[in-house]
């Protein structure tokens, strides 16, 4: 039984204890929907699919299913296609989030003064945002196709190719195209939450600092970029983590290809799980991954505890 | 104070080129959509064809089976968002006002699930909704989305109830009310705004989702829009003019979320302003 602190602070309370009760399990009654709900769906699949990575587990396969130990994690030590996933996964993450970080910063400080008609300009360069991900991946697959696209023309008038050919098939640059769509797709995140941070900081300070004689390049170094420190902490590290699993685009532009050469960790699970329907092999996978995630995790608060700690 | 022009133009040009950045995908969509199969190829980069035709969102709407997957996913999207609506009220109104033991494990749980990579469930949840029927159906659909959404439906209601004075449900009370009549009554009511956002978002979000759908689902009955417009992209890749107006047709609800939040996000971000 669970007594709150809430009731134990009440010694005076002379209500039945059948009221104390119900009064005790109130916050747990409002929660319990949710809590099922994720316990079931989430936590339980989540246990399972661990256990899964120790399991020979195909689902074509009615023999299988039986207890193999760490045999899945041999065979990923010598496959090179999820080494390759472990960089490409880098390649992807890293160059997406710097670019996405980039142009969005840009994007909040041009929005950031007042202008006529700045409110439409807001709702137009935040489109990208509502486009759902799917559309956002075959959308983009289509400018790069040289049948009905209009990219690898202008590309090939610049000289920049060849031939008009399509990019998402050639293996040198095959990962540009999910990046580009994901650039695109995630700048208007970033807009935002900067741009959120931006209008927060006083204005008083950029006036002080042009009365000293300031100019642009100083005021934006010891003023704006200090004040948005913590917000671009945040939002970099957890942008990361999400970029790093976010299979959607890859899946739908390239399928992993040509030859694995845009092949995320993420997209490859769900490969193995989707198209081999080898499901021990795919949880052997994606626990790799969580372990992955999870020494991030840890090196990004072990970081924050020292940054802190300097202060 | 007079501006120098320089910066000014600058500040409009980069200005221009984010919009033009913005659009142009949607725009090349909505062009091939309209352009006659005759002309697709002959006028493969010309900005604007020189006839128009409606003829390829006629078939889409007539001879296919997009119509079924749009109701499809109306369906999963709109039963999805009211699930968790309804739950994230309740767990968002218990985070807020109460002061428990296990409120603190809960919030860990929570944070937990928005950390690891969903794509590790796939598998699992199949091998588990496979024997109870679930796989190949909307129910399944909308009970592992529901599951997906809540938490941070939780946190986002959390955040609407801690900007409600307590004195409220406290003085209905004191007049004799139950703490749940309160909330009901009282409390919900002056939280639809928090409501509006968390239904839409979460209906945002299980219209776009692609990865379980196509793990869970086979065959055209009970496709999603994202996972019959993949079959149809797989299938048919050279209905160009096709699966761009289905395209254009999946970007309905999102597009009409977005004119309905985008008010208040700009007005968030100029209340902000103020209060700076």
């Amino acid at each position: 039984m669970t007594i709150t602190a809430d009731t134990l602070g009440r010694d005076h309370d002379h209500r039945p204890w059948l009221t104390r009760l119900a009064h005790a399990c109130e916050p747990y009654l409002y929660s319990a929907p949710s809590l099922i709900l994720i316990v079931v769906v989430m936590l339980v699949p989540l246990v399972i699919g661990i256990s899964y990575a120790f399991r020979d587990i195909q689902l074509l396969n009615p023999f299988s299913g039986g207890f193999i130990g760490l045999e899945h994690f041999r065979e990923l030590s010598r496959d090179a296609a999820f080494y390759g996933a472990l960089r490409n996964t880098l390649w992807w993450t890293g160059a997406s989030v710097l670019l996405q970080f980039v142009f969005g910063l840009i994007l909040a400080l041009l929005l950031d003064k007042p202008f006529w008609g700045r409110g439409l300009v807001q709702a137009l360069v935040f489109i990208p945002w509502a486009v759902p991900s799917f559309l956002a991946g075959l959308n983009w697959a289509w400018l790069f196709n040289p049948v009905i696209g209009p990219l690898p023309h202008w590309l090939f008038g610049l000289g920049l190719m060849s031939q008009p050919g399509n990019i998402l098939s050639d293996p040198q640059y095959a990962m540009w195209g999910p990046i580009v769509a994901n650039v695109w797709w995630g700048i208007p995140f970033f807009a935002i939450t900067l741009l959120a941070a931006l209008q927060a900081i006083p204005r008083d300070l950029y006036e002080a600092a042009s009365i000293d004689g300031a100019n642009w390049f100083q005021r934006f170094f010891s003023i704006t970029l200090p004040f948005l420190a913590p917000t671009i902490a945040i939002t970099v590290l957890l942008r990361t983590v999400w970029i790093s699993n976010f299979a959607d685009l890859i899946v739908v532009m390239t399928g992993g290809g040509p030859a694995d050469r845009t092949q995320i960790v993420a997209s490859y699970i769900f490969t193995q799980a989707f198209k081999a329907l080898d499901f021990g092999y795919a949880s052997a996978i994606a626990l790799v991954l969580l372990v992955l995630l999870l020494a991030y995790s840890m090196l990004i608060i072990l970081l924050r505890q020292t940054l802190l700690n300097k202060d | 104070m007079k501006q120098s022009l320089l910066p000014t133009v600058a500040h409009r040009i980069a200005i221009l080129c984010y919009i033009a950045f913005a659009l142009f995908p949607l725009f090349w969509l909505l062009k091939v959509s309209v352009t006659p199969n005759d002309l697709l190829y002959s006028e493969g980069v010309r900005m604007w064809p020189s006839r128009t035709t409606f003829d390829h969102y006629a078939f889409v709407l007539r001879h296919s089976s997009f119509p079924t997957f749009f109701k499809n996913s109306l369906i999963v999207s709109g039963s999805t968002a009211v699930v968790v609506t309804v739950c994230a009220s309740l767990s968002g109104y218990a985070l807020s006002r109460f002061s428990f033991r296990a409120k603190y494990w809960i919030v860990a749980l929570m944070l937990l699930t928005q950390m690891f990579p969903l794509v590790m469930l796939v598998a699992p949840i199949f091998k588990i909704l496979s024997p109870l029927g679930l796989t190949n159906s909307l129910t399944g659909l909308v009970f592992v989305y529901s599951a997906f959404n809540v938490p941070f439906a939780t946190f986002l209601m959390q955040s609407f109830f801690d900007g409600i004075p307590k004195d409220l449900e406290e003085a209905a009370m004191i007049d004799g009310a139950t703490k749940f009549t309160a909330f009901r009554q009282i409390i919900l009511p002056l939280t639809l705004p928090g409501i509006a956002a968390t239904l839409g978002f979460v209906f945002t979000a299980a219209w776009s989702e692609l990865l379980f759908a196509l793990m869970l689902i086979n065959g055209n009955a009970a496709a999603t829009f994202p996972v019959g417009l993949l079959t149809f992209v797989s299938k048919f890749s050279v209905d160009f003019g096709q699966m761009m107006a289905a395209g254009v047709l999946a970007l309905i609800p999102a597009g009409l979320f977005f004119l309905l939040i985008q008010r208040y996000l700009v007005q968030g971000l100029t209340a902000g302003a103020v209060k700076g």
